[in-house]
């Protein structure tokens, strides 16, 4: 065990730091962040004035090094926009962020696998069609349409909810709805050709066979077998949402982690894209940690010693 | 005394996209207390489907009883109500299933897996459930069984998994155990093992058994009745000594010569009975095994036999032929001049 944790902290490590490379050059090539800080109109003088302040005029090798060993040190820099520290203003957002992951996670895997159960147990009849077009409806609608009509019938329209932004649960209706529609879809979806799939196993027969009642058969042999891939799954979705749904936090003004780094794009604040994305990439990393213990725990065969 | 099961006229289909599979077709036979009913005939024959078939534990849909009573101790099954029905699986009728490694659910411990019928039908406690099935894995012969039973099916082998699975299908004492293909994903060593196992706990224990193989030579060691099933019919059944020693059906026929016989040398082809096994979703107008039979007169194509006694053999030797083989094969012996019994 304490073998495989080191090594899923080396492979962590080494993953973080690929990705922490890729942007740091990428980021550089946004353009020059020390113009969109002067006023209109600046001199030349002031503008290298700045960027010799944040550091820009190094060589990008030097640049890349220096900013590297302070990550090492838990130091992501601070915001050429707010000159306040970096991974501040990222970690300041992620409440928001789980909030809304949270609430989709939560109803979207009800809905789902009500729905995936459903349609698997009721094969062949209109309840399974009604189930599986919307299903399929769901998960080919894009999020930033369904958002925006939502948000022109419920907000607009109706007036019933806030068109944008945080802080009751009403502004938390909309984008938790358009979220777990996605989320329920493709559970729903798999969960039933899961289900499905393992109804035809042998061992499900032997338990039909040993006289267990219907309900002991699904829960214990059917579902338990067939939530192993739609576990895996759930998990790279939580990934996605709590790495902060770019789109639907900024269709929504939603405050969370994507839309300050979609800010921080527009603003080349480059300490606050390298914070923001090391930290998902770090989120990432623990939820895949934790689906595959969960996976072990669901999954006997590769449950390690 | 009443037979422990009495099946009549059982007739199970399965609706197919390419049409109606005849699987099982008329089957009638009964089954005596502590009597072990061997089950023969080739994939396809209906063998399993109709053991399935009488307890519900075919995919209905596609699959359902046509027709046909499924007598056990005096109930039908047939008709018993699905509570009742769950009351008998398990409890009354013990199944071991054909193949060890996905017979058995992957994520759940031997322990409960045996436990389960036990919990559910004795409402056992789990203390109580967990000694039984300690004492279970002993009796099916898996050592250390205390802390094999914490194990999952991965960790044991096939052999292994086939002993708990028949920990499983005798666990409530069961009148009535039926074992499909049990010993047939195992290797021949393996094999001979749980043959003896079962032998050792019929002994011991005295449950009725149905063994369904495709097997010749595990029915001879293990069965005092044979029954050999073939296109969803049953064209031969006895004790096992005439069927083996004087079979009346041209497939048991051709099902014995085409075995290996240990101890015989030389390099002799072993026999094939010719053509394939019949198209279930167009059964053949009479005898199902007619177009694969050198034999077969021309009634048999249009006319199904009736299984009726053999006269001059064991009583008990039925058969579903409108030929005489023995008068058949002394006829192609006199011509021949070889042996025509196998």
């Amino acid at each position: 065990m304490s073998r495989y944790l080191l090594v899923k902290l080396a492979e962590s490590a080494l993953a973080i730091w690929g990705v922490v490379t890729i942007v740091f050059f990428v980021s550089r090539v946004l353009g020059d962040p020390a113009v969109l800080l002067v006023p209109v109109g600046a001199s030349q003088q002031d503008i290298d004035t700045i960027r010799t302040a944040l550091g820009l005029d190094r060589p990008i090798l030097e640049q890349y090094v220096v900013s590297l060993f302070s990550m090492l040190r838990g130091d992501f820099g601070m915001s050429f926009q707010q000159g306040r520290p970096a991974m501040d203003i990222v970690l300041e957002r992620m409440p928001d962020t789980a909030l809304l992951a949270g609430t989709a996670l939560l109803f979207g895997s009800i809905i789902g696998a009500v729905c995936g159960a459903i349609a698997a147990l009721k094969r062949g009849t209109v309840a399974e069609f009604i189930v599986m077009v919307a299903a399929l409806l769901g998960q080919a609608t894009p999020v930033f349409w369904l958002g925006i009509m939502l948000i022109l019938i419920f907000a607009v329209d109706l007036g019933w909810l806030p068109t944008g932004g945080a802080g009751t649960w009403a502004h938390l209706v909309l984008p938790g709805l358009t979220l777990s529609v996605f989320v329920s879809a493709s559970i729903a979806r798999l969960l039933r050709s899961s289900l499905l799939d393992i109804m035809r196993e042998d061992y499900v027969r032997t338990a039909r066979a040993k006289g267990l009642l219907p309900r002991t058969v699904f829960f214990w042999h059917i579902a338990r077998n067939a939530l192993i891939p739609v576990v895996t799954m759930v998990g790279i979705i939580a990934g996605e949402l709590l790495g902060g749904s770019v789109v639907i936090e900024t269709v929504f003004a939603w405050p969370g982690v994507g839309r300050v780094i979609m800010q921080a794009i527009q603003n080349q604040d480059f300490p606050v894209i390298q914070a923001g994305v090391a930290l998902i990439a770090a989120i990432f990393i623990v939820v895949n940690l934790l689906v595959d213990l969960l996976y072990g725990v669901l999954d006997p065969r590769i449950r390690r010693r | 005394m009443a037979p422990l099961l009495e099946v009549r006229n059982l007739t199970v289909a399965f609706d197919t996209p390419s049409g109606t599979v005849h699987a099982v077709n008329d089957v009638s036979y009964t089954l005596e207390e502590g009597e072990t009913l061997g089950i023969v005939g080739e994939s396809g024959s209906g063998k399993s489907v109709h053991a399935l078939s009488m307890v519900g534990l075919i995919a209905s849909p596609p699959g359902r009883v046509v027709a046909g009573e499924v007598l056990f101790q005096g109930r039908n099954l047939l008709t018993l109500p699905k509570r009742e029905l769950f009351e008998v699986r398990g409890k009354e009728i013990g199944f071991v299933f054909q193949d060890p490694m996905t017979s058995l659910n992957p994520v759940l411990t031997i322990e409960r897996q045996i436990a389960e019928p036990l919990r559910r039908h004795f409402g056992m406690s789990a203390l109580a459930a967990s000694n039984r099935v300690v004492e279970l894995l002993e009796l099916v012969g898996i050592p250390d069984a205390a802390r094999r039973a914490k194990q999952y099916p991965h960790e044991f082998s096939g052999g292994m998994r086939q002993r708990v699975m028949i920990a499983i299908g005798i666990s409530c004492n069961p009148k009535l155990l039926i074992a499909d293909e049990a010993t047939t994903a195992l290797d021949v060593t393996v094999q001979a093992q749980i043959l003896d196992l079962v032998r050792d706990l019929k002994r011991r224990i005295g449950t009725t058994v149905i063994w369904i193989t495709h097997d010749m030579g595990v029915v001879a060691g293990l069965a005092d009745t044979v029954q050999v099933m073939y296109g969803g019919r049953i064209m031969e059944r006895g004790p096992v000594r005439p069927v083996f020693h004087d079979p009346r059906s041209a497939y048991t026929w051709g099902l014995l010569k085409s075995l290996p016989h240990g101890g015989k040398r030389g390099v002799t082809r072993l026999y094939q009975i010719p053509g394939n096994p019949p198209d279930l979703t167009k059964p053949p107008l009479g005898d199902p095994f007619a177009p694969r039979n050198q034999f077969a007169t021309a009634r048999c194509h249009t006319e199904v036999p009736p299984l009726l006694d053999v006269a001059g053999s064991t009583p008990g030797h039925k058969v579903a032929a409108w030929y005489d083989l023995r008068a058949e094969l002394a006829g192609q012996a006199e011509l021949t001049g070889q042996e025509g019994q196998p």
